[in-house]
């Protein structure tokens, strides 16, 4: 992700603006004989549906192969092996696995395109599109104030998503507690990249200078002590009473699925986004398989 | 024959030596060039030489064999200033520095334990390098090692 080109990615996202109408149901057969292996080896239900509902929607089919446990995975074969001969049976491989470097390996192995739907703390690239696609359609995506808020250590998508937006020029404040800020090595690339970025601890500080709050998860397991992880989790937590001097404008996003990190009752208002970005990430896998297997449309 | 010093090895008559090892890596140096006992050259091998240029520095001589650079350029990874002479008649008949390739296969373990090349796979490590300083970063997992190369030889 950190090498795309902005051309690469406004390409895909030109192309699930227009797709997006038949991702919506508007009948199509554009890859109507194409058929999509989707290979989890790790639980990951909406990324696994919303492949499966792309390729579905442009008239194709795909095949899995269920529960880990029950494959041949579990038999002690190695991934090398499966690519091989899943890419025999299949027209495109969609991977998720946790070791990093597992697409890239896997490409080595396959006689068809392997997109990474994720490989362990690595990166998961069409998660970075389905966000700024997101952005595109529902703010714009150019020169506004974005917040990134929560794990910006550890999350690596979230770092491939800063990578990407310095494509846009935009504004980045980062918020997080102490113990999960954005590595400094990723920051002053993103410097280098010419883009300005704050960091703050606190949300309040930003809420009212921003036209993006894109939160994320704070995970449990990055602290030593319970105490702590609830302290910390307990002041990353948006509720619709902190919205009150927010931009009329601003956008809430989140990967999901959430813990707590935002209250139900931010669901009903306008800034509540992160329902249709995740159906966005239909449009947008639609475009990735799009191009991969048809090469134009 | 114009061997002028005294060599701390007996000299050969044709072979490669591979000189201006970095002290301590002679033995590093044999593994990554892959010249085990089995390939039956007499190797021989002088550490801790002193030398004006580098302090002190190790030597490897290994006879009847001419190894090419390509085989050799690996070498750079621990010992970026090492030579290598072609020995023929007992003379040096051409030397070169060892030169850091562009991509480094197998040799190096990535040292992110969670690397798709830290598994059962038979996936070969596989590193893009830059130079000065010297980094490897890896072609799977984007992780870079940039010190104690000589640590994760495999
Ligand atoms: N016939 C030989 N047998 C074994 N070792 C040899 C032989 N001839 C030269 N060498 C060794 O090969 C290396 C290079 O030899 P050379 O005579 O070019 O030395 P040098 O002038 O010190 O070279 P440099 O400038 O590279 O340090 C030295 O370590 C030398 O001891
Ligand atoms: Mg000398
Ligand atoms: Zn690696």
């Amino acid at each position: 992700m950190k090498d795309f080109t902005r051309e690469m990615i406004d390409e895909v996202l030109e192309l699930a603006e227009k797709l997006e109408p038949f991702a919506r149901g508007r009948p199509c057969r554009m890859l109507e004989d194409k058929l999509l292996a989707l290979l989890f080896y790790e639980p990951s239900t909406r990324t696994r549906l919303s492949f499966d509902a792309a390729i579905k929607r442009l008239g194709g089919s795909s095949i899995d192969f269920g529960m880990v446990e029950a494959s041949s995975v579990s038999k002690g074969e190695t991934l090398a092996d499966t690519i091989r001969v899943v890419s025999e049976y299949a027209d495109a491989i969609v991977l998720r696995h946790p070791k990093e470097g597992a697409a890239r390996m896997a490409s080595d192995y396959s006689s068809v395109p392997v997109i990474n739907a994720g490989d362990g703390g690595g990166h998961h690239p069409t998660q970075t599109l389905l966000d700024l696609y997101t952005i595109k359609r529902e703010s714009k995506l150019e020169e506004i104030d974005i917040a990134l808020v929560g794990d910006l250590r550890y999350g690596r998508t979230v770092h491939s998503f800063a990578y990407a937006l310095s494509l846009y020029g935009v504004n980045i404040y980062l918020v997080s507690p102490p113990q999960l800020q954005m590595p400094q090595h990723i920051k002053s690339d993103l410097v280098h990249r010419g883009i300005t970025i704050r960091e703050t601890n606190s949300i309040e500080d930003v809420l009212e200078k921003i036209d993006v709050l894109y939160m994320t998860r704070i995970q449990k397991e990055r602290f030593a002590e319970q105490s702590e992880y609830l302290a910390v989790a307990g002041s990353y937590r948006l509720g619709s009473e902190m919205l009150s001097n927010a931009r009329e404008n601003l956008i809430i996003m989140h990967p999901l699925p959430r813990v707590n990190e935002i209250d139900a009752s931010v669901d009903a208002t306008s800034h509540a986004c992160y329902f249709k970005q995740s159906f966005y990430g239909v449009p947008t896998r639609m475009a990735v398989l799009v191009k991969l297997l048809e090469g134009k449309i | 024959m114009s061997v002028k010093k005294e060599l701390l090895v007996r000299p050969i008559e044709h072979g490669t030596v591979i000189d201006h090892i970095n002290a301590g890596q002679a033995l590093n140096v044999i593994r990554i060039i892959g010249i085990a006992g089995s390939m039956g050259s007499v190797v021989s091998i002088a550490m801790n030489v002193a030398s004006k240029e580098m302090g002190l520095k190790d030597i490897v001589k290994i006879e009847g064999r001419e190894l090419d650079s390509k085989q050799l350029d690996k070498i750079s990874l621990i010992s970026p200033d090492a030579t290598i002479n072609i020995i023929r008649n007992y003379d040096v008949i051409s030397k070169y520095n060892v030169e850091l390739p562009e991509e480094i296969i197998g040799i190096v373990r990535c040292n992110n334990p969670d690397c798709i090349t830290n598994s059962d796979e038979p996936v070969a490590s596989s590193f893009t390098v830059t130079k000065k300083p010297v980094i490897l970063r890896c072609k799977y997992c984007d992780h870079i090692i940039s010190e104690e190369i000589a640590e994760q030889l495999i």
